[in-house]
């Protein structure tokens, strides 16, 4: 098994607004985006990593740059009196150390 | 052909325009000049506070360097999102910026200042007529909701921007707008293509970012009936097909769905092409689809509490064996010694950070990870300043010995501040996720135009 950080080119995390974030993996080329595409990283895998709900979270396959992206509003609006990261930029780094799981 | 011809000089005011990339983007003959001002990135407390974030020294830096480039040229400057959150402070800040540059270059120009703040009653007003909707991801409101911010503003499209324009404006300078509606605004009126112009813009909004180097700040933006060219004003730097398509996940929801007050843009089927000078990249094929019904987007914020912090560091191993359950275990303690003491526990909120363990990600960390040490930050929010205070004194105790395990001898831990807790001020939240109806796009704008 490898860690998604060893497979994609890099992964990227940012708010979106102050009500939703989302996570951006990008791939070297067609072969190591269609691993992952196939792979654990879901909406449920994302949702449990971050805490929320797989429904909330929604995926997108941008075939043309290989990039495999998630979105999900979250919990409480960023800034908020317990806020851990604002522009939630360090996130990506929980996800990049994920194992990733091949179909 | 139509064409409109943009210089984005940066992708946020006040982070430092770069003179000599500047001026090659000059050469290139522009009919605007460009940039953004503001993001709701950084929090709350911008809009609760009609703060700007950015140093009067850059504004005026940047600003300086615009204003020479449009009043030698004699195009337009438009800014959008003045003072980071757009307020009406915000755009008297960066008026009162560009008109000193101004006086003391002895240059002329007709100032816009167009504000989109808005009054709560005229919120309540719309909200009790049922014309503000939750938009994904929106808090529950209510009426009362509309008296918890300090501050609120609409983010304007591109018709602001063209009814100052319209009016003779030189430099054009907009309260809270979309980032995108700052470029759109001018190609749209020199009639491009409306889809071309708010995807170009949507490209551009960033400056460099979407380029394969990010030095140098700005790029140029051309806008014709088809589509948009867009290149970077530094010459080591390119705009390839790649990096101009996978700038739309940046900071998006949805790369294929932009909405705009007036439509949203459809990138799905968008057709990017790298052009033989091998810097350039052009679009066609994005859509635009026009709404049914004209919306601006609200965007408030107030104070939610008070806020005291302390520092507290451990390297303990106890305490680092399981420090969740010791943040349990003396907030338990501490919650019972302050409704002993005869204080009403629903006035205030204890909460731990522990920073070099999950600060950064709560939750469950990796069996195998051991911290050497960590740094807890202890946050108390109340109704009030004092009572925040108050609630960390009563902590202070526990903060200093309260133990892992009760068996061993009484820890003391690590502070590197003396006071050990601290008075932060404020603290914020932001209000709305919702859009609101509106009959015409400037119905809560307001303009005012100064002659310098």
């Amino acid at each position: 098994m490898a860690k998604l950080k060893e497979i994609a080119r890099y992964v990227r995390s940012k708010n979106a607004g102050p009500f939703w974030v989302t996570v951006d993996i990008f791939f070297e080329d067609k072969e190591s985006y269609e691993r992952v595409k196939h792979s654990n990283i879901q909406e449920d895998m994302i949702a449990k990593l971050y805490g929320t709900k797989p429904e909330l979270v929604k995926k997108f396959y941008c075939e043309n740059i290989n990039v495999i992206k998630f979105s999900w509003p979250r919990a409480l609006p960023s800034g908020n009196p317990n806020e851990y990261d604002m522009h939630f930029g360090q996130q990506y780094v929980f996800l990049s150390e994920t194992e990733v799981e091949e179909a | 052909m139509n064409t409109c011809k943009i210089l984005m000089a940066i992708g946020g005011l006040g982070a430092g325009v770069d003179e000599q990339c500047f001026a090659l983007g000059m050469q290139m003959g522009p009919d605007l000049i460009a940039a953004d001002a503001g993001s709701t990135d950084s929090g709350p407390a911008y809009l609760a506070n009609a703060m700007c974030k950015t140093s009067r020294q850059m504004l005026k830096h940047d600003l300086a360097i615009m204003v020479k480039g449009s009043r030698e040229a004699n195009i337009p400057v438009m800014i959008g999102s003045c003072g980071t959150c757009g307020s009406d402070a915000g755009v008297e800040e960066v008026a009162d910026i560009v008109t000193e540059i101004l006086r003391e270059n002895g240059w002329h120009a007709k100032i816009a200042k167009v504000y989109s703040e808005v009054q709560r009653d005229l919120l309540k007003e719309k909200y009790a007529q049922g014309k503000i909707h939750a938009l994904e991801g929106a808090p529950e409101i209510s009426e009362a909701t509309f008296d918890e911010f300090t501050h609120a503003v609409v983010l304007m499209g591109a018709e602001p921007f063209i009814e100052a324009y319209k009016e003779g404006a030189d430099i054009i300078l907009c309260g809270r707008a979309t980032d995108t509606a700052i470029v759109a605004a001018l190609p749209i009126l020199k009639g491009c293509n409306v889809a071309a112009a708010w995807h170009g813009a949507k490209t551009a909004e960033c400056g460099s970012q979407c380029c394969d180097n990010e030095a140098g700040m700005g790029v140029f933006l051309e806008v014709d009936e088809e589509g948009f060219n867009i290149r970077p004003l530094n010459p080591e730097a390119k705009c390839t097909p790649y990096t101009v398509a996978a700038h739309l996940v940046y900071e998006n929801v949805d790369p294929y769905v932009l909405t705009e007050p007036s439509g949203r843009i459809l990138t799905k089927d968008s057709v990017y092409t790298q052009l033989p000078d091998g810097v350039t990249t052009r679009v066609t094929g994005t859509r635009f689809e026009p709404a049914e019904q004209y919306t601006n987007k609200l965007e408030a914020a107030g104070i939610v509490g008070y806020q005291n912090i302390s520092l507290v560091a451990a390297a303990d191993p106890d305490l680092l064996a399981d420090p969740e359950t010791w943040i349990k275990g003396i907030t338990a303690y501490g919650m019972k010694n302050l409704k002993k003491s005869g204080m009403n526990t629903d006035d205030f909120k204890i909460h731990f950070k522990a920073y070099g363990y999950n600060g950064l990600l709560p939750g469950k960390v990796p069996e195998e990870f051991h911290p050497r040490e960590i740094l807890m930050l202890m946050t108390v929010t109340a109704k009030t300043q004092a009572l925040a205070k108050q609630v960390a004194k009563s902590m202070q105790p526990l903060l200093l010995h309260f133990p892992a395990n009760w068996n061993e001898q009484l820890p003391s831990f690590a502070f590197p501040f003396s006071p050990a807790d601290c008075d932060r001020g404020p603290c914020y939240e932001f209000k709305f996720h919702h859009v609101i109806d509106v009959d015409d796009p400037l119905e809560l704008i307001r303009f005012a135009y100064t002659e310098v």
